[in-house]
């Protein structure tokens, strides 16, 4: 159902505001990345994901309102606003964030099944991060809980996002995953000794390949089964699907 | 010069990562032992513990720069055997032999002339700024140009079959993820013609310069010793599947038709304190007379014949050299290199012509197992992979056993060999003398660690020492 209506026969309440210059038209209670979203323009994003709750945690959808920084998947669109988001300090902004990313884990993408359909590796090529000497690589070597008979997890890889802990417990109703820790320790881990010790089941949503964003929720055996050529991402750079709309 | 000297060759140039030559010599310049040093990448092993099976055929791959197909192939072969899969369906196994062939093809073609075809047509002791892959385009630009499209050629038939030119992820365990689209067959077929015609060109040259060089050839670290290869079950050539046969000097067969899973019955690695690399040698003899060599030559030793025409021609060539006895020399390796990419093409134009390579089962399924070995012959010869896996899927024990180990013992005697003729009672060492040492080194192609291609002009660095390690005279030459 849609307010929107071009005659005036019914109470158009939707509005304009801009990002980067050009106009776009929202919808009330839309957050500026889902009106955006709407008019073929992505705002780069990892934590935020279609279908669970907002959470602004990986702040990599940063862009300025008014000259003040706001996490774009929860600030709502105001009318009237400018919103900047590919400006060179905000990509910037960008590409150290998620080079700290790769810094916090321990990512060797050539030997990942997730390579190719990892949002992160995706996000990197996206902001053009081509030498990522500048923070200290913190490698972690975290055990692979491959306990679970059809589920592994390899916490080297994960971003914090809490996509799995969001899935899991609004979706699936189940609880499996929490953060553990503070600060830069801060880690998702289950509820439970090890995923065995969990009710964790490979069709939970939280477990499906859409929710994690990288390779550290593993479905057994799945790996290096799709083609090169054929991954998400070697169809185009993330976002293209949002970019693509613009077009059309 | 009364000083008992240690000459070190390091590093060697123009072979596959790095290895340390020393020659000790004696008071009397005469040479006491020779021996080649390898610095093997065992860290390996222990990285891999723990990973889950199906990422390993991608992993190893991180070996080697060169050969990481045989790696990803040899891996996924014990990853069959641990899924239970005996059988891989007929696309996933003919796309991987195309995989391998084409692996085959570039790496023996990028041997030959890249890095040995400048010692062969320059000579051995030609300066250094002559011997290499440049002076060639130089001086026959159309043969540099066919070299570079025959080993563009298995490149693309890589990139076609495991989505890379370099690692890529064609194997998965049971299977293969991907099949032979139409459009890329039939840009394979256009040119399988004029490679087959040029390939027999390169057989030519190989089999001109050893039998022009027939003396060289026998006397150059020409010695006797056991070959080990696996072959098909009728004794035909097969790089990618069969089973192991190893033969005497004389040709008398010592193990045939033994099944890949029961290598450890029948080969054992002896540690030597000077160096990091093991010596294999056959359990039922000792280390001194049960080591063996690998390799094209080895492998064209062993079989009983090629199942493709031109190649099996060349190989009865090459075989009358020897009067149908194993060709014993280093230097017939070359030959034997390209009488091996002869057999490619013709593999590759028999696999294009298949229907097979458009099949759509891509993947077998079986019975969970423990253990997997995976036995491939890999172009500097026989790879052997060895992994156990436990029931979470992760891997408990890994042991490889690459053919430039196979090789070690084989290497050392060349070195030893090539020393005592060429640098005996001499009171000075010129560079020309340590390339002869080279020579006799890179014949057999060493791979020596998973480190990257020094093609070209790598520093070799010469030390002369007195008997207490004091350095009395040092070099180094090539670009630093
Ligand atoms: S999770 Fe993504 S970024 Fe990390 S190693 Fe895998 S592919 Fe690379
Ligand atoms: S496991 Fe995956 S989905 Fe969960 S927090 Fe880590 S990266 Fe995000
Ligand atoms: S996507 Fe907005 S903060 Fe993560």
């Amino acid at each position: 159902m849609s307010a929107i209506s071009d005659t005036g026969t019914r109470r158009d309440t939707t509005f304009t505001f801009t990002i980067d210059g050009v106009e776009i038209r929202a919808q009330p209670g839309q957050t500026i990345m889902e009106a955006a979203d709407d008019a073929g323009i992505y705002i780069p994003r990892l934590c935020d994901h279609e279908g669970l709750r907002h959470q602004g945690s990986c702040r990599v959808c940063t862009v300025k309102v008014g000259g003040r920084s706001v996490s774009a998947c929860t600030q709502p669109a105001n009318p009237g606003t400018n919103v900047e988001s590919e400006t060179p300090y905000l990509t910037k902004l960008r590409r150290d964030l998620v080079e700290m990313l790769f810094h916090e884990g321990n990512h060797l993408c050539p030997m990942c099944e997730a390579s190719g359909n990892c949002e992160l590796q995706a996000m990197a090529y996206r902001l053009d991060m081509t030498n990522p000497t500048k923070f200290p690589y913190l490698e972690p070597n975290r055990d692979l809980d491959a306990s679970h008979p059809d589920i592994a997890l390899d916490t080297n890889r994960c971003i914090s996002c809490g996509r799995c802990i969001r899935a899991s417990m609004d979706v699936d109703g189940k609880g499996l995953f929490g953060y553990v820790g503070r600060g830069i320790k801060r880690r998702v881990a289950v509820n439970g000794m090890d995923l065995a010790h969990t009710d964790a089941a490979v069709t939970d949503h939280a477990i499906s390949a859409e929710v994690c964003p990288v390779g550290c929720i593993i479905r057994k055996r799945e790996g290096f089964r799709i083609p090169i050529g054929e991954r998400e991402f070697d169809k185009g750079l993330i976002g293209h699907e949002i970019e693509e709309k613009a077009n059309a | 010069m009364a000083e008992p000297r240690l000459i070190e060759i390091a590093p060697v140039t123009r072979v596959e990562g790095h290895g340390k030559v020393t020659v000790h010599m004696n008071a009397d310049n005469q040479v006491e032992e020779a021996r080649l040093h390898i610095v093997e990448f065992r860290g390996f092993e222990r990285f891999i513990r723990g990973r889950l099976l199906w990422e390993v055929p991608v992993i190893v791959q991180r070996l080697c720069g060169i050969c990481p197909v045989s790696h990803h192939l040899a891996a996924a072969k014990a990853m069959d055997m641990v899924m239970g899969v005996d059988v891989l369906p007929p696309t996933a196994e003919k796309m991987r032999r195309l995989m391998h062939y084409g692996q085959v093809m570039q790496s023996h073609v990028l041997h030959f002339f890249h890095l040995a075809a400048p010692d062969l047509l320059f000579g051995f002791d030609a300066p250094a700024a002559k011997r290499n892959v440049f002076e060639i385009l130089k001086e026959n630009p159309e043969l540099g140009r066919r070299a570079v499209m025959m080993r563009k050629y298995g490149q693309e038939i890589i990139a076609a079959t495991a989505g890379k030119k370099v690692h890529g992820t064609g194997a998965i365990p049971g299977g293969i993820n991907r099949n032979l689209p139409i459009a890329k067959r039939d840009e394979f077929l256009k040119d399988i013609d004029t490679m087959t015609e040029w390939v027999q060109d390169a057989v030519k040259l190989a089999k001109d310069y050893t039998i022009e060089h027939i003396d060289l050839v026998n006397s150059f670290a020409n010695f006797p010793s056991n070959y080990m290869s696996i072959v098909r079950e009728d004794g035909a050539l097969d790089l990618y599947n069969g089973n192991f046969r190893m033969k005497g000097a004389d040709g008398n067969i010592l193990l045939d038709q033994i099944p890949n899973k029961d290598y450890f019955n029948y080969v054992i690695e002896d540690v030597r304190s000077w160096s990091y690399m093991k010596f294999p040698y056959y359990k039922e003899m000792t280390p001194e007379t049960g080591w063996y060599r690998v390799g094209p030559l080895a492998r064209l030793n062993n079989v009983d014949f090629i199942d493709t025409p031109l190649a099996n021609a060349a190989l009865n060539e090459l075989r009358a050299v020897t009067d149908g006895k194993p060709n014993t020399s280093s230097l017939g390796n070359h030959w034997a290199r390209m009488i091996e990419v002869l057999h490619c093409v013709e593999m590759i134009k028999q696999l294009l012509e298949d229907p097979d390579l458009q099949g759509t089962d891509l993947v077998a399924k079986g019975d969970r197992r423990q253990v997997g070995i995976g036995v491939i012959e890999a172009p500097r010869g026989n790879l052997i992979h060895h992994y156990e896996v436990d029931e979470h899927d992760q891997v408990t024990y890994c042991n490889l056993i690459v053919s430039t180990t196979h090789n070690n013992e084989g290497m050392n005697r060349a070195v030893k060999d090539v020393a005592i003729k060429y640098l005996d009672g001499q009171a000075q060492i010129t560079e020309g003398m340590l390339n002869h040492i080279e020579v006799a080194i890179r014949a057999y192609d060493p791979c020596l660690s998973c480190a990257t291609h020094a093609l070209g002009q790598m520093p070799l660095e010469v030390e002369i020492q007195d008997a207490e390690g004091k350095v009395i005279d040092s070099r180094r030459t090539g670009a630093a």
